[in-house]
């Protein structure tokens, strides 16, 4: 009992302590010391032309300092004034230090290094797809519905034409479906709709055997709102370029 | 025995109740239950006694409490006492029982589940009773002892063979379903791939990891297998999964657009929907792909065919014929042809084990103006009367039965995204079994 009460007095004691010299600390902290006179800061500048460039090309970094005695560009000492060319192979930050008795100024350009363009594709099929996705249009059905609709024609026999008139293309018509049906119902409807737009083109005179036909029902929406806009817009036999 | 008889009734009871009520009252929500009619059993399920030091035999126990108090109160054949009402002295073995203590108020249990968990050395065992408390002369209807090694999902394991015991002793001799499995589909990992997971939700895992889209899984009925359609190759093929080998066994690619496979009661038939002639209809082939053969004749979507799984002679399926989906039935081979749905997109039936229902997918009240909402419903197939099962909570789809007749697994999106659900047969206890990403297309396991 009598060790626990000593115990307690000498935790109290020296939390006392602790809290009053903590708390004496702060009030009798010492003012600062009136600063020097500052010396004349440093100036530093650096820029890069171009800032952008590709892979091999190169740039030109030009700065200017006043008022350092030490200069460097990263890392490695330099003239206070001066130009450099320079050919990063990735982007990279350049970083200029200027020291001197008004102490350190700092500054930055980066160069930016972008990847080539890709080569161009081979001409003669780059432009076969392109015209096929330029002149194909994609048929539109009702909801629930695989027939061709009237105002859909028009579309179709602009399809057939062109197809017509490029016999070696060869391509995918994939049925869609909208959102609100059952996913197994849509597949099977999706298949429909590919295979009804698939033998339209047969009628009016392209091959069966250029066209694949594919469902997705309602697993590869183009739009995914829940609107009769949006459903229009996944409610159809869309053509792919096979390449 | 008295049990036995009225529990043997129980179910086909509750059947007769909901379809009569709803002769009566069509558009509005009907309560109905294993309840009426038939009073439930009050079963009381105190904890498991703790009777080891062992450090990691509380954990064992608290996971064994739960599995076995959650299999009991979804069982749905019985009224299980809550814990607020039990005497204070928990009894882990016979000789700490008072009957009295458990048939009187408040607890006013007509049985009581009790035992006790012992970890040591590695092994959990575990002893379990039933007790029928007002059965003073001889109260033990069941006595049953476990052991497997001490680990959490053995205790579930343990537990969920008890709670089927229980129930199939308590519920007219019908097995428990505590062991069985549901595959579905989860888009969880970024593309729909083939999951499954236990009948509770627990052990949800991924059986498929194509990459592409993976739908409508089908286990086979004696458990070895799923069947289900993927895009594959450049097109939607019937796919293979063996649970036995834990990967794809090659099944034959048909050309065309292959979807929804549905295994014969006696496993040695699929029937699927095929495009392969040009237009979806239902085919039928061995269950190594062998000898497709078709079955149906119309134009338009032929989809989603489901056995009669007690006979094994009759195919229930989607067709889009007439316009809308509706549901059909024909003889297996394709005879007799028969539209069972007369309004609305009807899709995605399941038939009842015991071959008298069908449950399906239903947007009743189709067009301009109308609600919209799709709900399950069930038909009784002799009179064609229907029960709604799910009210106006989102858009719900592919029910699928269990295998004791007693649950229906479905998915909806009332949440928000796609979930799986559970909920009896009479659609009542309806509650989610994920909750991680978009799940869909539920199929419970034939046993």
């Amino acid at each position: 009992m009598k060790h626990d009460r000593m115990k307690w007095i000498f935790l109290i004691a020296v939390l006392a302590s602790v809290l009053t010299l903590g708390g004496c600390k702060k009030k009798v902290a010492a003012p600062p010391p009136p600063p020097p006179p500052p010396p004349a800061a440093p100036t530093a500048s650096l820029s890069a032309s171009p800032d952008t460039i590709e892979p091999g090309q190169s740039s030109t970094l030009t700065w200017q300092t006043q008022n350092a005695t030490d200069v460097t560009l990263d890392g490695a000492k330099v003239d206070p004034n001066g130009s450099r060319t320079v050919s990063p192979s990735q982007s990279t930050t350049f970083r200029l230090s200027a020291k001197g008795a008004g102490g350190t100024q700092e500054a930055t350009a980066r160069v930016t290094v972008t990847p080539a363009p890709p080569p161009p594709p081979p001409q003669p099929s780059a432009t076969e797809e392109e015209m096929f996705n330029r002149n194909i249009r994609d048929i539109f059905f009702d909801y629930d519905k695989y027939d061709i609709r009237p105002d859909q024609q028009a579309s179709l026999q602009a399809d057939a034409q062109w197809l017509s008139q490029h016999s070696s293309v060869r391509f995918t018509v994939e049925g869609h479906c909208d959102e609100r049906g059952s996913t197994e119902y849509n597949l099977a409807l999706g298949d429909n709709r590919a295979n009804a737009v698939k033998n339209a083109l047969v009628q009016a005179g392209v091959g069966a055997d250029r066209i694949r036909t594919i469902s997705y029902g309602k697993e590869k929406p183009f739009c995914t709102e829940s609107n009769e806009q949006c459903w229009q817009q996944n409610r159809r036999g869309h053509f792919v370029y096979q390449k | 025995m008295f049990i036995d008889t009225i529990k043997r009734s129980a179910f086909a009871c509750m059947v007769a109740l909901l379809l009569a009520g709803s002769a009566r009252a069509q558009q509005d929500w009907i309560r109905t239950g294993t309840g009426l009619g038939v009073e439930k059993v009050r079963l009381a399920v105190p904890d498991f006694k703790q009777v080891s030091a062992d450090p990691t035999s509380g954990e064992l126990i608290k996971v064994f409490d739960d599995t076995l108090w959650n299999d009991l109160s979804q069982a749905g054949i019985f009224d299980v006492v809550s814990k607020s009402f039990y005497p204070l002295q928990v009894p882990g073995s016979p000789d700490e029982v008072k009957l009295d203590a458990w048939a009187n108020p408040p607890a006013n249990a007509g049985m009581l589940a009790f035992g006790n968990l012992n970890a040591s050395s590695g092994d959990a065992l575990v002893q379990g009773w039933l007790y029928d408390v007002r059965n003073t002369q001889s109260p033990q209807v069941l006595g049953k002892q476990y052991r497997e090694k001490a680990t959490p999902e053995n205790a579930r394991i343990i537990a969920h063979r008890f709670a089927d015991e229980i129930i199939f002793r308590l519920g007219g001799g019908i097995q428990g379903i505590a062991e069985s499995k549901i595959a579905f589909v989860s888009a969880r990992s970024g593309h729909k791939e083939i999951w499954a997971m236990d009948y509770d939700g627990a052990n949800q895992r991924p059986l498929t990891h194509l990459g592409s889209i993976a739908l409508s899984p089908r286990i086979a009925p004696d458990g070895s297998r799923v069947a289900f359609s993927a895009m594959t190759g450049g097109g939607w093929n019937i796919v293979m999964y063996s649970f036995d080998l834990g990967r794809l066994v090659t099944f034959p690619h048909f050309g065309g657009t292959n979807l929804s496979p549905a295994w014969s009661p006696d496993g040695k038939q699929i029937a699927f929907s095929t495009s392969r002639t040009g237009d979806p209809e239902i085919f039928i082939c061995d269950s190594d792909g062998s000898h497709p053969r078709r079955v149906t004749a119309y134009h338009g979507p032929d989809v989603s065919p489901a056995w009669n799984p007690k006979t094994g002679s009759q195919i229930a399926w989607v067709s889009g014929r007439t316009g809308l989906p509706q549901i059909y039935m024909m003889g297996s081979d394709g005879t007799n042809p028969q539209r069972m749905t007369d309004q609305g997109y009807a899709v995605s039936p399941s038939w009842s084990p015991n071959g008298q229902f069908l449950a399906f997918a239903w947007i009743r009240h189709y067009g301009p103006g109308m609600p919209g909402a799709q709900d399950i419903y069930v038909m009784d197939i002799a009179s064609k009367q229907i029960v709604q099962l799910t009210h106006e909570a989102g858009r719900n789809d592919f029910p699928s039965w269990s295998p004791d007749g007693r649950h229906i697994v479905f998915q909806s999106n009332r949440s928000g995204g796609e979930q799986i659900w559970t909920m009896l047969a009479d659609g009542t206890q309806q509650h989610p079994l994920t909750n991680s990403g978009h799940n869909t297309q539920p199929n419970w396991s034939w046993k």
